[in-house]
């Protein structure tokens, strides 16, 4: 790692500060998984390193108002995993939370930062983007807030500044019965990228929407409202044309060494009906309930 | 601040004072600085768990973190688990069933368990795979070091 000075902020305002004062050569550290194998391998190489665990705004990480959750820039993997209304209420993010590393990686990692690196296999963005979370921004001029779906660009972008934090997503409990499924797929079980990234949800009027990631330059979502996915008794074949249709931008790179595109097409296929299937029996549970 | 930061950390019960360079890495820290050898470098990316260390209370890849960060906080690494002489149980457990082959990964895999055994001191067998599963071991010693950590419990219980 090349040398930086290392700089620790304890409120939002001293953050913002050292951030304009140190322009492009300045890094944002929260939980350091991506960061600091970028830096070690040189892909990042900042003068400045701003860690953003002390600044006092950041605390509690998650919390729950009304029906909306704020998670902050401090907010862990493990945080996301154990929280009783994350799980109750999307069950996909907290399943997409437990896929990510290891427990080792998901007691550092944040879900912000899972967002803010940018990569197109991050775990976390299928479920945001299905549940229409949002990203506020701090900046110089104020927060902002911005959906999830304009906020993701491509590998490695996303449209955070310079001079700006990642500071909280918020989701809001839908307010129709929804059910969600996350499913992913990796080389092997435990610590690995996924080749494949999906989350369906279904809701009470048939509209299916799925998000997937890891098959091109960032995640998407998608849409159907012909109810013929979210019907448990429509055909296989009537099911799998729709889904030809959803993942019609899907365009696997061929230079990766996890998964052939062939192969990720079939699979995202194959995970998109399966995430379909577990939606809709979560949003009978929902219903039953009720 | 500059390139060289002060810091205070309690490390295996002791309080250190320590002037870290803010590019080094926990792990460069444990090792170079402290000493303390039974931490591991392998991989340098989070995926093997071999640099695994317990900061207040929680297991972390301590090449993903960089040194300047345990300050304030409590840090066990594998030197912290035997006292005064006397292995902990986990350690026994190891020796006990065979569980260290090449032994390499075993400080790493000691000190995730430790994590869990401190949360979850009856852990099932699913318990102890998730909580190891960010501990690889090439020697692929897994079914010795389950066992290992399960009979820990045990006698843990006793």
């Amino acid at each position: 790692m090349k040398e930086f000075s290392y700089e620790r902020p304890e409120s939002l305002d001293e953050a913002l500060r050292v951030l304009a004062a140190s322009g492009s050569g300045a890094e944002v550290l929260a939980g350091g998984t991506d960061l600091v194998i970028a830096m070690r391998n040189r892909w990042r190489e900042p003068k400045v390193v701003v860690d953003l665990k002390r600044i006092a705004e950041l605390y509690p990480a998650l919390v729950w108002a009304d029906e909306t959750v704020t998670l902050s820039a401090a907010a862990t993997m493990t945080q996301v995993v154990h929280d009783e209304g994350i799980n109750k209420h999307f069950p996909a993010l907290a399943e997409a939370a437990s896929a990510v590393g290891s427990v080792q990686i998901r007691n550092r990692a944040t879900l912000v930062g899972n967002i803010c690196n940018g990569s197109p296999a991050a775990d976390s963005a299928p479920p945001l983007l299905a549940h229409d979370a949002v990203v506020v921004v701090a900046g110089p001029n104020g927060m902002r807030r911005v959906p999830i779906d304009d906020f993701i660009v491509g590998p490695g972008r996303t449209d955070l500044h310079e001079g700006e934090i990642g500071f909280a997503l918020d989701l809001t409990v839908p307010s129709r019965p929804v059910g969600a499924a996350y499913e992913r797929m990796t080389r092997r079980k435990g610590t690995d990228l996924a080749s494949v990234t999906l989350c369906a949800t279904v809701d009470d009027v048939g509209v299916t929407r799925i998000a997937f990631g890891s098959v091109g330059p960032r995640a998407w979502l998608r849409s159907d409202a012909t109810g013929v996915l979210a019907d448990p008794d429509a055909p296989a074949d009537s099911k799998a044309a729709i889904l030809e249709e959803v993942f019609a931008d899907a365009s696997p790179s061929v230079r990766s060494m996890r998964a052939s595109p062939d192969y990720r097409n079939a699979m995202l296929r194959v995970l998109g009906a399966r995430a379909v299937e577990r939606a809709i029996v979560r949003l009978q549970e929902l219903q039953g309930v009720s | 601040m500059s390139t060289t930061v002060h810091i205070e950390a309690i490390v295996n019960g002791r309080e250190h004072a320590l002037d870290v360079a803010a590019n080094h890495t926990l792990l460069d820290v444990i090792r170079d600085q402290l000493g303390l050898t039974g931490t591991k470098e392998c991989c340098v990316v989070g995926e093997c768990g071999a640099c695994t260390v317990v900061v207040d209370g929680t297991p972390m890849n301590s090449c993903l973190m960089l040194a300047v960060e345990i300050d304030g906080r409590n840090v066990t690494s594998v030197e912290g688990l035997a006292t005064d002489g006397r292995l902990d149980a986990l350690q026994q457990g190891f020796l006990d069933l065979s569980a260290p082959q090449c032994g390499f990964c075993i400080p790493g895999q000691l000190m995730s368990a430790h994590a869990l055994l401190q949360d979850n001191p009856d852990p099932t067998i699913d318990d102890v795979h998730e909580a190891l599963g960010g501990n690889l071991c090439r020697c692929a010693g897994y079914l010795q070091i389950t066992e290992a950590v399960l009979a820990a419990a045990k006698a843990g219980k006793e």
